[in-house]
């Protein structure tokens, strides 16, 4: 015990209010938990207006959030040396179970993304989005940071593979994600700059080969609307044009909750999932903005804390690629639906309707809390 | 110790390593979010105006609303041609689940033709996308039953209320005010789309094609609030549409009344004019046609019986109608011969009942001939000439001014051009002369010719207007205004336009008129019969017009000939003689002669006179 003192964080007697003091035994961190509930909330209120004023989809949307807290809680109490131990066979049954899609997937809309076992579908797509960060996680800090080649090679070719399993089926936006959780870690574990300039360069590289030979024509054809979606007013330019036309009529102050044209006579598509900030842009104009991006800046800073102040480098390593994930996520959707980037299926975290998504997120949330509030001097073995 | 030494250093590596990232992510999330809420703000405060306008296009359509036509009254306010709420049954072929199906649904409930579809398939081709598109209108109110009942077979159908136009006289004013119908493809050039959107009906013939212009109105246009759809949710306002200018004409619906009752069933032409403007006070063409029947469109089957009766019902005869004048242009005639000094008033020619030229053998019969076996006497004058209508005087008369001098004569008195009415499609009949046969007929005027045009047949022909124009000229002595059936549009009375200006000295005038005033009082006056009882004076010239040529030696036989090649009879006249209020000129298809026209003459003539003394 005493011989891995010396490799974990020295917690000091910090003194803790007895408020505090319960939050921690429930392994419940506040600075985290507030945003959340308050983007949650604040959620369901342009949920209800996107959805044309459905109490039905509210009702679900409580349901999920309801699930997705559970399973937060949940996973706030396992140990961050539980977390490390299972990591490699999640990762290892979730790349099987992917493999199994590729094979005997069920989807819809040309795409495969379900795994049917018969009493339950899921997307393992869904499950890797937490399986990826934690393997690699576990692989890189085996051995002494900075990583070795080899290291680093095996953990490239760890993200690889699902990665592409996923792309294949296809599923653009989650294989991004998978792949950012991954490459999140490596990058926090301290590869070298020269690898990352260099890894830059390959891809931009590679865009050319992948454009002829990995994107399927509807990708392809989003990312030519991006750069001018009047060529295409009605097709694939449409979703382009009309969110930019619902964010850019908010204004300042916004045409008011349940009162945005654009939302509310149907023009803007896809407004209660991946297009809802649009919806909070055009009825709650740039304050509401400016608040949902408050609130996000404090869910990033504060799992940057908890990165900074963890008590071994594999909790490190896992909070800061979970944030970083959680970070390209966001950021993917703001700029989609404000058309700097390619149209690409990723919601807006906490707010976009849908449950499979939140989960998982939350099951992230979960265990950045479980690295917050862990304070066992014994625990964060290598 | 060197273990546990060398597991802190590992730490405090790691830990600057992690930590080194951890800013470095910072600066990144720092950096884009940044980014990211600078081009919301763009977006949002920056280009504002810009996004909201487009919001707005988004939202708001501009919508047309059509005007309602101008009505059409006759010179006592009756209506004559009005717009009347009706149902009209529409498709919008956006919302018809399977709009083959919904159209065959509808042939069965409400009997809908291949015409009806095929006019909706047209009219689909004009209007804008989610408006709906009229199918059948005037909708029974079975019909709507029925429609009603069928609700759930019937997707992307709806029942409007609109105005359609009706003409409550039915046939009776039909050609002259002709009819609207809904728009076809080539009724609009591109340079007037915009100002018929939203309009259904367009004026195709007569008063309603000639005034469209005025009778149209201005379009409004409301602004309304639709989604994505296309779907209207609310009226954001409105700028009212102009209504349509009110047309008041001349006629007189108790005329006109009177005309269709004393022409019965005979083809021919009337019409009556106000010799101190032009004003036509009764036009009338028989057979006639319901203008209702067109409003919406005309079944091919009922426009056929239309267009291929001989009787030709779809023709205004008295603007299109062309016949050879007859005897009616006798009086004119003389007034030029003695204006041109070819005659005198005392000149006085002998009729032995034929006219032959010098030096040719061949007889140019005087009609009179016919009945009594010889002529009308051998001194007969001008006036006695025209109140008995003296063939060979005119034979006489045409000869010494030559066919040149007689076209021109009658030139002044506008026959052969013309008359300018506001109704589209006036024909101009024909003024021969040399220069036209060379022209038209590519050889030259013979002597003979000449003599059949000076008794206003032959080459020449005139339509009714054209005749009753004339008239009016010589009942004003000399001035005839244009015709025109409108008086007033939207209260504003037309101006004056005179048309014929003929200048003679007053005792040519008088000698004329004084012959017109014996056809009908001297009791020798071809229309003396027309004289019993009556309390005015008329001035009045009968003329039987030949349809076939005779030829030199056959008599004519009423009996042999097929009723359409028998003679037309005219009477053009005015009254009072003195003070002329009316003139008019009757035309009867295959009668006989103009023994058939003056009756009706006189009823009009009748009827004028006693409404104008109360």
């Amino acid at each position: 015990m005493s011989n891995d003192f010396s490799r974990n964080a020295h917690v000091s007697s910090r003194e803790l209010g007895s408020r505090t003091r319960i939050l921690h035994a429930l392994h419940i961190d506040p600075w985290l938990m507030l945003p959340l509930i308050a983007l949650s909330v604040s959620g369901l209120f342009v949920l209800y207006s996107a959805s044309g004023q459905s109490d039905t989809m509210l009702m679900t949307q409580i349901r999920n959030l309801g699930v997705a807290f559970f399973v937060l809680l949940v996973t706030a109490q396992l140990k961050v040396a539980t977390l490390k131990g299972v990591s490699p066979y999640i990762f290892s049954i979730t790349v099987v179970l992917l493999i199994g899609v590729a094979f005997f997937g069920v989807g819809a809309k040309g795409a495969q993304r379900w795994l049917d076992l018969g009493f339950i579908r899921f997307q393992p797509s869904e499950v890797m989005k937490v399986a990826m960060p934690l393997a690699v996680a576990w692989w890189l800090s085996k051995k002494a940071l900075a990583p070795a080649r080899r290291e680093l090679l095996i953990a490239f070719l760890m993200v690889a593979l699902p990665s592409l399993l996923i792309l294949g089926q296809p599923d653009l936006g989650t294989s991004l994600l998978v792949a950012i959780s991954g490459l999140s870690v490596i990058f926090m574990a301290g590869i070298q700059w020269r690898y990352i300039l260099s890894m830059l360069f390959l891809t931009g590289l590679s865009i050319w080969p992948a454009w002829l030979f990995v994107l399927k024509d509807y990708q392809k054809q989003r990312v030519l609307t991006l750069f001018n979606p009047e060529s295409d007013r009605l097709g694939a330019g449409w979703n382009i044009i009309q969110s930019k036309t619902a964010i850019g009529s908010g204004g300042w102050e916004g045409l008011g909750w349940t009162q945005g044209s654009q939302a509310q006579l149907d023009f803007l598509p896809e407004g209660h999932t991946d297009f809802i900030i649009a919806v909070l842009a055009e009825e709650f104009g740039f304050r509401g903005v400016a608040l949902l991006f408050l609130l996000y800046a404090l869910i990033l800073v504060r799992g940057l804390i908890i990165s900074w102040r963890a008590q071994s480098s594999f909790a490190r390593l896992l909070a800061g690629a979970l944030i970083a994930t959680f970070f390209f996520g966001l950021i993917v959707n703001l700029g989609m639906v404000s058309g700097l980037l390619p149209v690409v299926g990723v919601p807006l975290p906490m707010v976009s309707w849908g449950g499979t998504a939140m989960v998982s997120m939350m099951i992230a949330f979960g265990m950045l809390m479980a690295i917050s509030t862990e304070h066992s001097v014994t625990q964060g073995m290598r | 110790m060197v273990r546990q030494l060398n597991q802190m250093q590992d730490w405090a590596r790691e830990t600057r390593i992690i930590h080194g990232r951890i800013v470095v992510l910072a600066l990144m999330m720092l950096v884009i979010m940044a980014g990211l809420l600078y081009r919301y703000f763009v977006l949002q405060v920056l280009q504002n105006d810009q996004y909201r306008a487009q919001s707005d296009r988004n939202r708001i359509a501009v919508r047309t609303v059509a005007p309602t036509r101008g009505v059409i009254v006759d010179r006592n306010g009756s209506l004559l041609a009005i717009n009347q709420p009706s149902f009209t049954l529409a498709i919008t072929p956006e919302r018809a689940d399977d709009l083959a199906q919904t159209l065959t649904t509808l042939r069965d409930l409400l009997g809908l033709s291949d015409q009806d579809v095929a006019l909706f398939s047209d009219a689909r081709k004009r209007r804008r996308a989610m408006s709906p598109v009229p199918i059948k209108y005037r909708l029974s109110d079975e019909d709507r039953a029925l429609i009603a009942v069928n609700k759930h077979r019937l997707s992307g159908v709806s029942v409007a209320s609109e105005l359609t136009r009706f003409y409550p006289e039915g046939d009776l004013v039909g050609h002259a005010l002709g009819y609207v119908g809904r728009i076809g493809i080539d009724d609009v050039d591109d340079t007037k789309k915009d100002e018929y959107r939203g309009i259904t009906h367009i004026g195709k013939v007569g008063l309603e094609a000639y005034y469209e212009d005025v009778l149209k109105g201005g379009l409004g246009v409301s602004r309304v609030e639709t989604n994505a759809r296309g779907v209207e949710l609310d009226v954001i306002d409105r700028i009212e549409p102009i209504a349509g200018s009110e047309l008041s004409l001349h006629l007189d619906l108790g005329l006109q009344r009177t005309v269709a009752q004393a022409m019965g069933d005979m083809r021919g032409a009337v019409v009556a004019i106000d010799p101190s403007n032009g004003g036509i006070l009764a036009a009338f063409s028989n057979p006639r046609y319901d203008p209702n029947k067109f409003v919406n469109g005309i079944s091919f089957d009922d426009y056929a019986v239309l267009r291929d009766s001989r009787d030709s019902p779809l023709l205004n005869r008295v603007i299109q109608g062309q016949y050879p004048p007859a005897s009616t242009i006798k009086p004119m005639l003389g007034l030029q011969g003695l204006n041109r000094n070819v005659i005198s008033i005392d000149t006085r020619i002998a009729d032995p009942g034929w006219y032959s030229l010098p030096g040719d053998p061949r007889r140019y019969r005087d009609w009179i001939l016919r009945l009594r076996g010889t002529g009308h006497a051998d001194d007969m004058n001008l006036r006695e000439s025209i109140a008995q209508s003296c063939d060979v005087y005119f034979y006489d008369l045409a000869h010494r001014l030559g066919i040149d001098a007689l076209a021109e004569s009658l030139d002044e008195f506008g026959i052969g051009s013309l008359t300018g009415v506001d109704l589209p499609s006036e024909k101009r009949g024909i003024l021969p002369s040399s220069e036209w046969k060379k022209r038209v007929i590519g050889s030259n005027w013979y002597g003979g010719e000449t003599l059949i045009v000076g008794i206003g047949q032959g080459y020449m022909l005139a339509t009714p207007l054209q005749l009753a124009v004339a008239t009016s000229a010589l009942a004003t002595r000399g001035t005839a205004y244009k015709p025109k059936l409108v008086a007033s549009v939207a209260g504003a009375a037309l101006p004056l336009e005179p048309l014929l200006d003929v200048t003679a000295p007053a005792d040519y005038w008088n000698e004329v008129v004084a012959g017109m005033v014996d056809t009908v009082f001297s009791p020798r006056g071809t229309a003396a019969g027309m004289r019993t009882g009556i309390t005015y004076s008329v001035a009045g010239k009968t003329g039987t017009a030949q349809v076939v040529g005779i030829a030199q030696d056959a008599t004519y036989d009423e009996d042999l000939l097929s009723e359409y090649q028998r003679e037309h009879g005219w009477f053009v006249g005015f009254a009072p003689a003195e003070n002329p209020e009316i003139v008019l000129a009757v035309l009867t298809e295959n009668t006989g002669g103009g023994s058939t026209a003056y009756p009706v003459a006189r009823a009009m003539l009748d009827y004028w006179m006693k409404q104008n003394e109360q």
